[in-house]
Parts: structure tokens; C-alpha cells; sequence
């Protein structure tokens, strides 16, 4: 029990921290929307249908949306040794893990708030059920995503080149989950039965499980001196 | 658990005995091949690749592993010799998967048209090239030795969990990617196909000199390694 | 009486590579101790601060802080107070808010009548509303202050405190270090200016690579003892 209100506290203090910065989540929002605007410029016009690449685009903005929210994550506590403030505390380092994954994820899913209708309206997506487990398709990519990338971010958050390194780091691990994403999301919108959609999900939950589970045993090494 | 300067020069050169021997042996390797070993019907002559491809690949994959574990062992048991091991590795590792997306393309491209058809293990190799082109930029950017080996651990573990899901990624991907295929790869993959009994002799030549010019590489790295953190250490204190 | 000690380090080693920064080393520290750690640049004295609030992970031996063992046991920490020269607060947080943190983080419930108290205590109370953004390196160690004491640890590990305060923040901090010390707690100070707090402590140790070289009470004036100290920073 009290290893789930630590969670909690934590995240709430990242949220807290995050909201009161609005400028980060508005342009990490607006980045999203670039992302997407971008996308529909850079196909040569009439070639490709907006609908077709659409699966695409919405997993590229996701994987660069997470990649700039868990940036953020772990440089806000270097401020003043903030860092040391909570490893002291009578808590664990997997909870404090979980709460750093948990706030990410939550932030991820907030710009996603605003960009998904959007991805929608642009790119001329029937509403329906379909979105709904398109939607449910991110969030479980999304858990592995962003459990790969609290770890990584932990480390290079204590280096000089954080922005480039995490990159550069977390994409070779999201290629898997993307590519589940982006196949079973294809799908869902082409109205497929859900056999064909099942083992896509299989292996989103299979890796969500794997990193959690790897990156919660690894964490304590990685704050740990 | 100390840094010995004296057992990182023993280790360079018992290393550098080994590459010498492995270097003969890849020479006889290329003899055997050519001269030795009957020409490929349909290949022709790139098929030739087939003996420094698959056993580069195999070294690349062995080179991870070891890293991965000697990751794992590192984080328990926090002796920097394990780190310059596990770097070492990885290292070598690079260099034979690069050979892997070299020779790759060289037999592809008159097997199947093209330079670059995604096939799967070489898709596999590149993003494997990928993470560890990663693991040496966080190694670089930590200054703090400790903390160095420590982080470049975690990585090491983590590509080495990750490679389940990338075989899986990319046989998935090419099974949906309709690749130009002018001769069926298949045949070319496993050497039990009946193979003719020359060729399998040149091919498991191919894989035991890779395996000693790994090991003898890896030697003589970890002796590299072990001098430059001694070096760092010493202008530390 | 408490029958076991406040800590007890047994048989600590911790390497950085090839410094030995902690080389079998056991201490203990008993309630109403004021320890003065001192040593030179290199001696390990903040890898063992580090080590006894659950920080630095030794290679081997262990840490208990009332009886209980701070890397093994989470709630352990909570005995523990931490002072060093980082605030360990959030810009984006008010003092109040980053004292809401560290009581949830110590499962404090209702303390804000206490926190109310603390931010008076350390005349901070007038800000206690505005983001930490911008606050003086004398306001946020006085948040700090705040902070390590906010959960009343009976063992207090203090990091260079002085570092970059002025007189007035100083002078406020070695009153509250004077409280600490009559108070039924523990402290162990490590710092590069003893003067500062000399007539407090009770009992002076010196580390050298590692080591406790020299452990007595502390008797007499700073000066008299000074070249006996000075020797230890030779090398």
C-alpha cells in the first residue's frame, strides 16, 4: 500500500511540475501537430491516400511526442540535487521507477489528447469502434514505450548530450512496438476480424511486460551510485 | 578486482598470437573457397560470400551475448575488468556485424537485383549496429568510470533482451514486404540442405576462424580497455 | 537509553575504480553525538555521508541506522536527515509545495501545521506561496534546512552546510545545528572549516584513504589541536 501511494506522490509531483510549465506540454503539443502537417507536405500529392499513410504518421508523432516528454523527465530533477531529495527518502527505487513511468506515460497520453481527434480530422478517419482500438492499440505500445525510455532517460539525463542521446539510444528498442502498433492500428482502420489483429496485440503485451519488468530490475543500478 | 598493466600487455599480446593465427587461417579460408570448393551452380562465384557472411553474423551475435552477460555479471559484482570485457566485445562485435551488412549486399545484389531488399537478417544486423552505435555514444558521453561501465551495463543487458523481439520484428516485416527475389534465399540459408560435403567443410573452416579472429581481436581490445582506465585512474587521483 | 547505537557501520568497502574510498571502515555514532568528520580532498568522507543515508551502495558491509538496515530496508531512510551544499528542492515548486513532497515522500499525514512551522522557523514563510524560481543560494539552503528536519530524523548527516552561505544564513544554521545537538540526536558533520562549528562537536574523526586514521573527543580549543589535525592532510 504505501508502495503505491509513493507512486502516486511522485507522479503528482511531476504533473504538478509539468502543468505549471505550460509552455513544455503546449509545445510539445504543438510539435505533435507539426509532425503531422509535415507528414502530409512531404507525400507527393494524390500519390499516396491520406488514410493509408495515416496509421504511419500518428506512430511516428507518437514516437517522437514520447521521446520529447521523456527528455524532460529526468532533467527537472538535477535542479538543486532533487534527485538525491528522493532517493533519501524511506521509499523504493521501484516506486519511485513506477512513478516516474507513470507520470511520462500520463504526459504522452495529455498531448495526445489534443492530436489524436486531430490525426482523425486531417486524415479523413471514419469515427467508429475502429479508433477506439486504435487507440487502445497506442496505450499498450505506449506502456513498453515509455518504460525503455524512463530507464535510458535516467542515464542520460546525467550527461551533457541528454537530448541526443536519448534518441539515439531509445529508438532501436521502439522499433518492435512500432511496428506492432502500426500493422494492428492498419488493420483495426481497414475493418480486419480480430484474428488478424490478436497477434499484434500479442506482442505489444509481451514486450510491455518485458521492459516493465527489465527496466524496474534495472532502474535501482542506474540511480544508485 | 584490480587493474594490473602487466596482465592488459600479456592479454594484447597472447591476442595479437591469436589474430596472427586467425588471420592465416582466414588466407586458407580463401584458398579453400576458391580453390577447393566447387563453384555454386546458379550463384556463380558471389556465392563464394556464403563463407564469411554467415560466420561474421555468428560472431556479431556472439560478441552481444558476451557483452550482455558480462553486463549483468558487472552490475553484481562491480569489477572494471568485466566493463573492459564487456566493451571489448561489443566492440569487436561492431566491426563484425559491419562485415555482415558489407558482404550482404555484395551477394544480394547479384542474387536478387538489388543492393538492399530488407531481408531479414541483414535488417536484423543494421538495428543491432544501431543499438550499440548507441552503447559507445552513452560510453563517450560519461566521464566518470564507475559511472560509465555502470550505464553502458544497463544498455548492454537491455540489447541483449531486445533481440528476441527484433527477430521477430523483421522475419515479421519481410514476410509482408514483397521483396524482389530472384533466387530463393532459403536455399542458400541452412548447410544441411545437401549441402556437397566440400562446401560444409569450408563453411565450418569459415566459422572457427571467425571464432578465433573474435577472440583474438577481443584479447587484445581488453588489453587496450584495461591501460586506458588505468591511465584514467591515475590522472584522476 | 537506546541500547543500540544511532548507526552502526560494520566493514564498509567501496572502491571507485582504484581509489579506495571506503576500506573496511566501522563506525559508530550514539545519540547527543556531534561527529566533526574531517580528512582531505579524496579521504572518502562524502562517500561515507553518502553510504550512511543509503546513497552510495557499498561493495560490502552494511549500514544500520537504529537498528535497521538503510540500503535493504526502505523505511530505514526515514530516520535519516540529509544537509548537503544542494537544496534538493524544485524550481517550479512553491517551499510549501516542495515540503507537501518530502512529507508524502515520509508518509507524514497532516503535517501542515508542521509545515507551517518549519517555514516560519526558517523565515521563509512570506514566500512560502511563490515558486522556488529565483530564490538566493541563502533562501533555498534555508528550504533545505527546512527539509532535512521537516520529519524529525534522529540522525542527521550534514554535507559541507556552509558552502556559499553568507554570515546571517550561517550563523542560523549553527544555531539550529546547537538545538540538534541537546536535542537527543545524532549528527555527523563533514566540512573544510572546522572553526565553524568546533566547540559543538564531541568527538573528532579523520579519514585517510578510506580509513578512520584518528578518532578521540574533541577536547580543547581548534587552534591547540590544529597541527595535530594538520599532519592528516599532509598527504
Amino acid at each position: 500500500m504505501s508502495f503505491l501511494r509513493a507512486v502516486i506522490v511522485i507522479m503528482a509531483k511531476d504533473l504538478r511540475i509539468e502543468a505549471r510549465q505550460r509552455t513544455a506540454l503546449l509545445t510539445t503539443v504543438t510539435f505533435a501537430i507539426l509532425v503531422q502537417l509535415i507528414f502530409v507536405f512531404a507525400r507527393p500529392a494524390g500519390e499516396l491516400a491520406l488514410s493509408v499513410i495515416g496509421p504511419s504518421v500518428l506512430w511516428v508523432m507518437l514516437t517522437f511526442s514520447s521521446i520529447v516528454v521523456l527528455n524532460r523527465g529526468f532533467l527537472l530533477e538535477r535542479e538543486h540535487g532533487a534527485l538525491d531529495g528522493i532517493l533519501l527518502a524511506p521509499v523504493s527505487r521501484v516506486a519511485f521507477f513506477w512513478g516516474k513511468w507513470l507520470a511520462n506515460t500520463l504526459l504522452v497520453l495529455a498531448v495526445l489528447a489534443v492530436a489524436f481527434p486531430l490525426w482523425v480530422l486531417f486524415f479523413g478517419l471514419p469515427v467508429g469502434m475502429a479508433l477506439l482500438g486504435v487507440l487502445g492499440t497506442v496505450v499498450l505500445a505506449l506502456a513498453g514505450f515509455t518504460a525503455a525510455g524512463t530507464l535510458f532517460s535516467a542515464m542520460t539525463a546525467r550527461t551533457r548530450y541528454a537530448e541526443l542521446l536519448l534518441p539515439v539510444l531509445l529508438l532501436p528498442f521502439l522499433i518492435p512496438p512500432l511496428f506492432a502498433g502500426t500493422s494492428g492500428s492498419l488493420r483495426l482502420l481497414q475493418g480486419r476480424p480480430f484474428e488478424e489483429i490478436a497477434g499484434w496485440l500479442r506482442i505489444l503485451v509481451i514486450y510491455d511486460v518485458a521492459f516493465l519488468a527489465l527496466a524496474s530490475l534495472l532502474f535501482p543500478h542506474v540511480v544508485d551510485e | 578486482m584490480t587493474l594490473d598493466s602487466a596482465a592488459a600487455t600479456r592479454s594484447i599480446r597472447r591476442g595479437r598470437l591469436l589474430t596472427l593465427v586467425a588471420l592465416l587461417g582466414l588466407a586458407g579460408l580463401y584458398v579453400l573457397a576458391i580453390q577447393f570448393t566447387p563453384t555454386e551452380r546458379f550463384q556463380g562465384l558471389a556465392q563464394k560470400i556464403f563463407y564469411v557472411h554467415p560466420p561474421a553474423a555468428y560472431a556479431m551475435q556472439l560478441a552481444f551475448v558476451v557483452t550482455g552477460v558480462t553486463s549483468a555479471l558487472y552490475l553484481w559484482l562491480r569489477d572494471p575488468r568485466l566493463d573492459a570485457v564487456a566493451e571489448a566485445s561489443a566492440e569487436v562485435g561492431m566491426w563484425m556485424g559491419a562485415i555482415v551488412v558489407i558482404t550482404g549486399p555484395i551477394w544480394g545484389r547479384p542474387a536478387w537485383g538489388v543492393w538492399w531488399a530488407w531481408d531479414p537478417r541483414l535488417t536484423f544486423t543494421l538495428i543491432e549496429l544501431m543499438v550499440f552505435a548507441g552503447y559507445f555514444a552513452l560510453r563517450t558521453a560519461v566521464q566518470e568510470p564507475e559511472e560509465r561501465a555502470k550505464f553502458a551495463a544497463v544498455v548492454g543487458i537491455t540489447a541483449l533482451v531486445l533481440v528476441p523481439f527484433n527477430h521477430l520484428t523483421v522475419y515479421l516485416f519481410a514476410s509482408q514486404h514483397p521483396t524482389p527475389v530472384v533466387l530463393d534465399p532459403s536455399a542458400l540459408g541452412s548447410p544441411d540442405k545437401k549441402l556437397p560435403p566440400a562446401m560444409l567443410r569450408t563453411f565450418l573452416t569459415g566459422m572457427g576462424v571467425f571464432t578465433l579472429l573474435y577472440l583474438g581481436f577481443v584479447m587484445q581490445r581488453y588489453g587496450i580497455g584495461v591501460r586506458r582506465l588505468i591511465r584514467e585512474y591515475d590522472h584522476a587521483s | 537509553m537506546l541500547t543500540h547505537p544511532l548507526v552502526r557501520a560494520t566493514g564498509l568497502v567501496r572502491r571507485f575504480g582504484l581509489i579506495r574510498a571506503l576500506d573496511q571502515l566501522s563506525l559508530e555514532v550514539r545519540v547527543g553525538e556531534l561527529v566533526l568528520l574531517l580528512g582531505a580532498n579524496g579521504a572518502g568522507k562524502t562517500t561515507l555521508l553518502r553510504a550512511l543515508a543509503g546513497l552510495v551502495r557499498p561493495l560490502r558491509g552494511r549500514v544500520q541506522v537504529c537498528g535497521r538496515d538503510v540500503h535493504a530496508e526502505p523505511g530505514a531512510r526515514g530516520a535519516v536527515g540529509f544537509l548537503s551544499h544542494h537544496a534538493m528542492v524544485y524550481d517550479d515548486l512553491t517551499p510549501r509545495e516542495n515540503l507537501r513532497f518530502h512529507a508524502a515522500l515520509h508518509r507524514l499525514d497532516g503535517a501542515e501545521r508542521e509545515i507551517e512551522a518549519a517555514l516560519e522557523l526558517v523565515g521563509l514563510i512570506d514566500r512560502a506561496d511563490l515558486p522556488a524560481r529565483g530564490f538566493s543560494r541563502g533562501m533555498l539552503q534555508r528550504l533545505a534546512l527546512a527539509r532535512t528536519d521537516l520529519h524529525r530524523p534522529p540522525l542527521l548527516l550534514l554535507d559541507e552546510p556552509f558552502t556559499g552561505l553568507d554570515p546571517v544564513a550561517a550563523d542560523t544554521l549553527r544555531q539550529r545545528i546547537a538545538t540538534w545537538r541537546t536535542a537527543d540526536r545524532g549528527i555527523i558533520a563533514v566540512t573544510h572549516d572546522p572553526a565553524a562549528i568546533w566547540t559543538l562537536a564531541t568527538r573528532v574523526v579523520v579519514m585517510q584513504h578510506g580509513r578512520i586514521v584518528h578518532d578521540q573527543p574533541r577536547s580543547g580549543d581548534l587552534m591547540d589541536v590544529r597541527p595535530t589535525l594538520d599532519r592528516w592532510f599532509v598527504a
